[in-house]
């Protein structure tokens, strides 16, 4: 007869982690027992307190460090705590934006163009489910960085995934579209999940272990058959390429940017490319570090060939969601080259660019949501035309936005590609710098394109003109802003901090 | 020692300039005031600091501010730092002093003018970076207010930017002084490579390990960024047309300060031109040559304010050869500065108080006679004038003559040279300025009934009466017992009166009072006894002629750098265009017809994206198989 043992739990390590969770099953409460009236304002002070609570104990935890914490399932340490951070920061950003429920249905369920849909839009209703929704989501990135065996990372994936799915699917116009772009990123990412386990399930074949010291024990001491060992990294690392959207496993990338709620949006492509990245941080730099002879070669095709395809693609768009799209894309490369150089400047820098896009992205995007028509959001390049002599102050914060993507100097976006492309140098990488250096500069293409589009162009009277922003959208732009300048003009503090905490406990 | 109220120097001024710029039309009514009381308090300050200098030993005199770390890169640190010591309170009590005088003649000059707030603005502008220039602790620092006294000039001159002269004069000055502006950056950049610091005592320090050659490029850069600034030969063709500004810009800018930044330049490095002589020959030849050229230009000029600027670069040009003779004459090149601040301010403040009255009429066959009706301005005047031709007790009779009697012991034939001319300098600047006090105030009148005319308020003579006194008396002051060398002695390395000079000061003295007379005599002779033409006499000979030309200096320049700058710019247009826009387009549109190729695999249906999945997941396989076979 076994003896059930209680898991050991560190509470105090797993507080943020816990917190989210149990702010997410409030908010499901709060959707079951409150009553419509009140449910906005409930839910989104509930959600921003919770974040901000889950910070506080971020920031609290920062210096300590843990095998541990959860019978060794998940690994808190400095890198840990600094991807949790950066999400959460993200998370409240894209919050303040979900807030702006004019970019949601009321009514997921019903048929798009039926009369119980237009019912439900009379109604003047809310939909608040997606606060929830947005909570378990962060939870699951919350988990996915911190992920110490591919059980936990697999759970954390779909934990992710999930909600992101749903919330794709929940935009007020072009709901078609939307849906359809929901389903894709479902289809898709079930498929890529299933390359995921099988990966795992590989490894475990391999090393006799789920993780991920286990695995890494197995590499370095050269037991375990090999085959098993290739197919287990390749069809891992599938899973996680199809995350971050990279080449050839970005596909989905376009369409769902483009389908999805732009708040949603916003928040997806900024904090899942943190989550993940995050994962794939650690299981490279520790469970495979050892095998890098192996899997360096093919990682390095994979991030040319994702910088030059999202590169060339994003100057063929004619929408502006899915030219973000495409450049996320290139960044995935960018950052792949980060992941690449293994080496302890190659974290940080991984880490400070992924803080430093992602609140850009937040930022570019919550303008996406502001240029509109009377019938929603435009995202007609074309009819962006412009706009800088209509709204000066919005395009100018988009310009930013832009010129940091294209990582012009006194933006966050140049140092973060300096340091990754610096750090890819010291490790004796250069195709990859090489490479990198050439596609930032197509890449700058379209970004000016947009720029000269905004400020050079003649605007088109067309109806298309610039809302003025609720106060939460208006936090969420200047708050980008602020950090994208300040992080492009005194870099140091926020570059000290990360290289005196970015390290994995192994 | 260290003193944290050397920023309120600067910070003080700034501030006026901020709140007058900021604050737009609403400060019409009291702007001026505000900007008069600051540049007041600066000089308070500038007081405060002397007094407390006084209290020191003279070593002990030197104070510095720290403000923050400017720039660290690796090794390599500037701060932004301030240094007062003796020789920056002698410019700081100049800058304030003089400037403060001007703001309040300003007040009345400018009354009629709409835009007398915007003027007082880049006034006070320009003291803060002119203070920022003299009080930067390092050469970055100085830079950052050369720059700035570069762009309040450049604001100033083209301030009735209406007329398209005056912005073009406000243009040219800009670009001569960005020719001097790289000399001086390229002379921080050589520093820098070759010694690996740009601070002021770092420079000093380090400058006994460094080779003779690179102190003699450093040297050289900062003369070119001195004959900039100071309007030097060959870089002196902006200052005449820079009398575009109104004229107590061209008193405090063009005369008292700015233009003697160059001079504080060359001082200020003493310790470079000390161990590069051929350096310092240049400059002290450089200086030779531009003393005789303004005063032939001056010589030619009927605009007054014209014939005033050729003079002050021609005394610039005493100063820079004063400073170019090393130990013996850095102590006079700045006495000079001084006393010129005053009688050259004073004049200048004196024909801007002939035009209030005369309609703004400049040209001076159609002043005369004019002591009758501004008998403070003409005694104002006079005393300037004597000061500048040196006249003794007059403070450029000190000034001056030292300056000569130092170049005459130079030694050898450069000593003879330089001395030679500099007391020909002397004679024609006898004549010029007799010219000039003969024309507009003495004679019969040459001006229309239409000019009515009559002196000006307390608000301007008020000022002009404190100038003089400081033509009459600043000589004696500086050079009673040695006062300022011996003040100066700690910065600039001073050397004994030596023995066995070419010719003592008496001699000095009396040939250049001959000299003086001689040219005296010959303006009265000339203007005085004989009939002025109102109109300009064509008969001249070819020297009259290049001198009215300015000496061919825009002839040359059109011919030697515009015309064939003009033909290169258009040939790299052209190139631009057809290479470089082509080789740009050609790629651009390689790239988006590359994007475009590859958007056609966004089919939009979820089963290509899927086997895109699946092929690149057998790729993968695929690679890894064989990479690892």
């Amino acid at each position: 007869m076994s003896i059930f043992t209680a898991p050991v739990l560190n509470y105090s390590l797993l507080a943020p982690i816990l917190i989210v969770l149990a702010g997410a099953v409030l908010g499901v409460m709060i959707e079951a027992f409150a009553s419509k009236a009140i449910r906005p304002v409930a839910q989104l002070s509930l959600t921003l307190g919770t974040l901000i609570l889950a910070i506080a104990q971020v920031w609290r935890i920062r210096h300590q460090s843990s095998l541990t914490a959860a019978m060794g399932s998940v690994a808190i340490d400095g890198a840990a705590i600094l991807m949790q951070g950066a999400v959460l920061v993200i998370a409240i950003l894209g919050v303040l934006l979900i807030a702006d429920q004019e970019q949601f249905t009321v009514l997921a369920a019903a048929v798009p163009g039926s009369e119980e849909e237009r019912e439900s839009l009379e109604s003047g209703q809310k939909l608040t489910e997606v606060y929830p929704l947005t909570l378990f989501a962060v939870a699951g990135m919350l988990v996915f960085p911190v992920s110490n065996d591919l059980i936990s990372l697999f759970v954390a994936l779909e934990m992710l995934s999930l909600p992101l799915y749903l919330m794709a699917g929940l935009s007020r116009r072009r709901r078609l579209l939307s849906q359809e772009a929901a389903l894709k990123y479902f289809l898709l990412g079930a498929f890529s999940s299933a390359f995921f386990l099988f990966g795992a399930a590989y490894l475990y074949g391999y090393s006799g272990s789920v993780s991920l010291a286990g695995i890494r024990d197995s590499v370095v001491g050269g037991s375990g058959n090999d085959v098993f060992f290739l197919i287990g990294i390749a069809f891992l690392s599938i899973g996680l390429l199809f995350k971050v959207g990279a080449v050839p496993f970005h596909a989905w990338t376009p369409d769902v940017y483009q389908g999805a709620p732009t708040p949603v949006t916003a928040f997806m492509a900024a904090a899942t490319k943190v989550a993940a990245f995050g994962a794939m941080l650690r299981i490279f730099y520790t469970a495979f570090a050892n095998a890098y002879w192996d899997w360096r070669p093919l990682m390095t095709v994979i991030a040319i060939i994702t910088m030059l395809f999202g590169s060339f693609v994003a100057i063929a768009q004619r929408d502006i969601k899915r030219m973000l799209a495409y450049s996320s894309i290139a960044h995935a490369g960018f950052l792949l080259a980060g992941v690449i150089a293994l080496n302890k400047a190659g974290l940080d820098a991984s880490i400070f660019y992924l803080f430093a896009y992602g609140i850009a992205t937040v930022g570019a995007f919550a303008i996406v949501t502001l240029v509109r028509d009377s019938t929603g959001e435009v995202t007609d390049l074309k009819r962006w035309a412009g706009l800088g002599k209509r709204s000066p102050f919005a395009a100018s914060l988009f310009a930013t936005f832009l010129l940091a993507f294209a990582g012009i100097p006194l933006t966050s976006g140049f140092i973060g590609k300096f340091s990754i492309f610096s750090a890819a140098y010291e490790s004796g990488n250069k195709a990859i710098v090489v490479v990198g250096v050439l596609s930032s500069a197509i890449a700058a293409y379209f970004y000016i394109r947009v720029i000269v589009l905004m400020f050079f162009t003649d605007p088109a009277d067309d109806g298309t003109s610039v809302v003025i922003p609720s106060m939460l959208t208006r936090i969420t732009v200047i708050a980008a802003f602020i950090i994208t300048i300040f992080l492009g003009v005194f870099p140091a503090p926020l570059l000290n901090f990360i290289t005196s905490l970015a390290y994995f406990i192994r | 020692m260290t003193s944290n109220s050397l920023v309120y120097l600067i910070a003080l001024p700034l501030f006026g300039s901020a709140v007058l710029l900021l604050a737009g039309r609403r400060s019409d009514r009291w702007g001026h005031l505000l900007a008069t009381a600051l540049s007041a308090g600066s000089f308070g300050i500038g007081l405060m600091q002397f007094s407390q200098m006084l209290s020191r030993s003279n070593e002990q005199r030197a104070v510095s501010q720290k403000l923050f770390s400017w720039i660290s890169v690796g090794s390599f640190e500037v701060d932004a730092g301030l240094m007062l010591d003796q020789l920056s309170i002698c410019f700081v009590l100049l800058i304030t002093g003089v400037g403060t005088l001007i703001h309040i003649y300003s007040i009345a000059y400018m009354s009629h003018d709409h835009d007398r707030r915007r003027f007082f603005a880049f006034l006070n502008f320009f003291i803060a970076a002119m203070l920022l220039l003299v009080l930067g602790d390092s050469y970055l620092n100085l830079y950052v207010g050369w720059e700035g006294v570069g762009l309040a000039s450049y604001l100033l001159i083209g301030f009735w930017n209406q007329k398209p002269t005056y912005a073009t004069a406000a243009k040219k000055a800009f670009i001569a002084n960005r020719v001097g502006d790289m000399g001086l950056s390229l002379a921080i950049m050589i520093a820098f490579a070759t010694l690996g610091t740009v601070s002021f005592a770092g420079v000093k320090e380090h400058a006994s390990q460094a080779s003779t050659g690179a102190l003699t490029a450093i040297g050289i850069m900062l003369l070119v960024a001195a004959t900039g600034k100071s309007a030097q030969f060959p870089l002196q063709s902006w200052l005449g047309d820079a009398m575009a500004g109104p004229t107590p810009v061209s008193a405090l800018i063009h005369a008292a300060t700015m233009v003697t930044a160059g001079v504080y330049l060359i001082t200020r490095s003493n310790f470079i031109f000390d161990a590069a002589p051929t350096a310092q020959l240049c400059v002290a030849i450089i200086g030779a040559i531009t003393l005789l050229f303004g005063a032939v230009i001056g010589m030619a000029k009927d605009d007054i304010k014209k014939a005033l600027a050729a003079s002050t670069m021609s005394q610039i040009g005493y100063m820079v050869l004063g400073a170019g003779l090393g130990p013996a004459g850095y102590a006079f090149a700045i006495m000079h500065l001084l006393t010129h601040g005053f009688f050259k301010a004073g004049m200048f403040l004196g024909a801007g108080s002939v035009m209030h009255g005369m309609d703004d009429e400049v040209n001076m066959r159609r002043y005369g006679g004019l002591s009758k009706f501004m008998p403070i301005t003409f005694a104002t005047f006079g005393l300037g004038y004597l000061a500048i031709i040196g006249v003794p007790p007059f403070a450029g009779f000190y000034s001056k003559d030292k300056i000569i009697e130092v170049a005459f012991n130079a030694g050898g034939i450069k000593g003879i040279t330089l001395g030679v001319a500099a007391l020909l300098g002397a004679a024609i600047t006898a004549f010029y300025m007799t010219r000039v006090v003969i024309l507009t105030f003495a004679g019969s009148k040459r001006w229309d009934d239409k000019a009515h005319p009559h002196e000006s308020p307390f608000l301007m003579w008020g000022p002009m009466a404190l100038l003089a006194l400081g033509s009459v008396t600043s000589g004696f002051l500086f050079t009673h017992g040695d006062a300022l060398r011996n003040w100066l002695a700690p910065v600039v390395e001073q050397i004994p009166a030596h023995e066995g000079e070419l010719l003592s000061p008496m001699i000095v003295s009396i040939l250049a009072l001959v000299l003086v007379v001689l040219g005296v005599s010959l303006a009265v002779i000339k203007y005085f006894l004989n009939e002025v033409p109102e109109t300009v006499p064509e008969n001249v000979t070819i020297f009259t002629k290049l001198a009215r030309r300015d000496l061919l200096q825009d002839a040359f320049n059109e011919a030697a750098f515009m015309r064939p700058g003009q033909s290169l710019t258009r040939a790299l247009v052209k190139t631009d265009v057809a290479v470089i826009d082509g080789a740009v387009r050609g790629i651009a549109r390689l790239a988006s017809g590359s994007g475009k190729a590859l958007r056609t695999t966004q089919t939009g249906f979820v089963r290509s994206y899927a086997m895109w999945i699946l092929l690149g997941a057998i790729a993968l396989i695929a690679a890894i198989w064989m990479v690892t076979l």
